[in-house]
């Protein structure tokens, strides 16, 4: 009997192996390999001709480019012009591999939290190295708002602390949950419906019901799919707002 | 209590963190139906923070899911 969580096993296709560390191709980095090539040949043959009215999928280009673009200026200001190609380049990767999980017998990269921790330990450690070298050790003073009184001030820094060493735990977390239990909640369903079809008799007819619920899972899924990755870069924009511009 | 018993019954306790998740999602969407129907002109404008919202709030549904699928499987 499968369990729904064989869908996440990690499986070795060629085994490497460079300076003591496992460098092997998995089906995960298959996986990756194949999203990234998927997302550049798109984006290389949509820009290719560069209409001044755009054809389909140029216009497809333009508008997550300019919606990327939008949610930069809008939480990071002018500030956040360099760090486009960054949070578009891993917008554009998180969307495309939480789609691409969702094709049949495919395997969902982001459903590992070493991928989604990579993200967000990337994403933090770039936060704070960009708020120290702009603002040397002013950017301590993120921890204490500006007008809270001086006797709070102890407790006041160690909760935003904890709030502040939290940020790539949830972020990196809430990708995997929610990428896996979506996926794990399909498997289920799915094995419902094999096993109550397999039961025969008035139990068989009933089968469809798990089967519709998994229509229904599966319309969710693509929506949490596009809305994670969204999150995940507007967190991203909103933490670079505080590194870039202190006014916290 | 065997370990396989116990393993059982943490996963199911752990699921009640959900219900204080689930209203919070339902207080952020109720919000913005009661605002939306008095001003639906501006109601579009903040649909892209609506689902802001409902995404930080279901992680945390989702995170004490995590702490139950760590009692069954971890």
């Amino acid at each position: 009997m499968s369990s729904p969580l064989d869908q996440f096993k990690i499986e070795t296709k060629v085994p490497l192996e460079i300076g003591g560390i496992n460098a092997s191709i998995t089906n995960s980095s298959l996986w990756m390999f194949a999203i990234v090539i998927a997302l550049t040949a798109f984006f290389l043959i949509a820009m290719r001709r560069r209409e001044m009215v755009p054809g389909r999928a140029q216009s497809v280009a333009e508008m997550l480019y300019e919606f990327i673009g939008n949610m930069i200026r809008d939480n990071v200001g002018h500030g956040g012009r360099p760090y486009f190609p960054f949070i578009f380049s891993l917008f554009m990767f998180i969307l495309g591999a939480n789609y691409a999980g969702m094709l049949p017998y495919s395997f969902t990269v982001t459903s590992h939290i070493a991928v989604t921790f990579t993200f967000a330990a990337i994403v933090f450690m770039g936060v704070v190295v960009i708020g120290f070298a702009k603002h040397g050790l002013h950017f301590l003073s993120m921890f204490l708002p500006s007008g809270t009184p001086i006797y709070l001030a102890p407790l006041i820094i160690i909760i935003e602390l904890i709030s502040f060493l939290s940020r790539p735990v949830t972020l990196s977390v809430r990708l995997f949950a929610n990428m896996t239990a979506g996926h794990i909640l399909l498997k289920v369903f799915a094995g419902f419906i094999i096993s109550m079809g397999a039961a025969g008799g008035a139990i068989s007819a009933l089968a469809v019901l798990p089967f519709v619920m998994n229509i229904a899972l599966s319309a969710l899924e693509f929506l949490v799919a596009g809305v994670q990755a969204y999150v995940f870069a507007l967190l991203t924009c909103i933490y670079l707002n505080d590194a870039v511009n202190l006014h916290h | 209590m065997d370990a396989e018993a116990a393993k059982y019954i943490g996963a199911g306790l752990a699921t009640i963190g959900m219900g204080g998740a689930g209203i919070g999602v339902g207080i952020i969407f109720g919000n913005y139906l009661s605002g939306a129907l008095r001003n639906p002109s501006a109601a579009a404008q903040f649909f892209p923070n609506v689902i802001f919202g409902f995404a930080v709030t279901e992680a945390l549904g989702i995170f004490s899911f995590l702490v139950a699928l760590l009692a069954l499987f971890g």
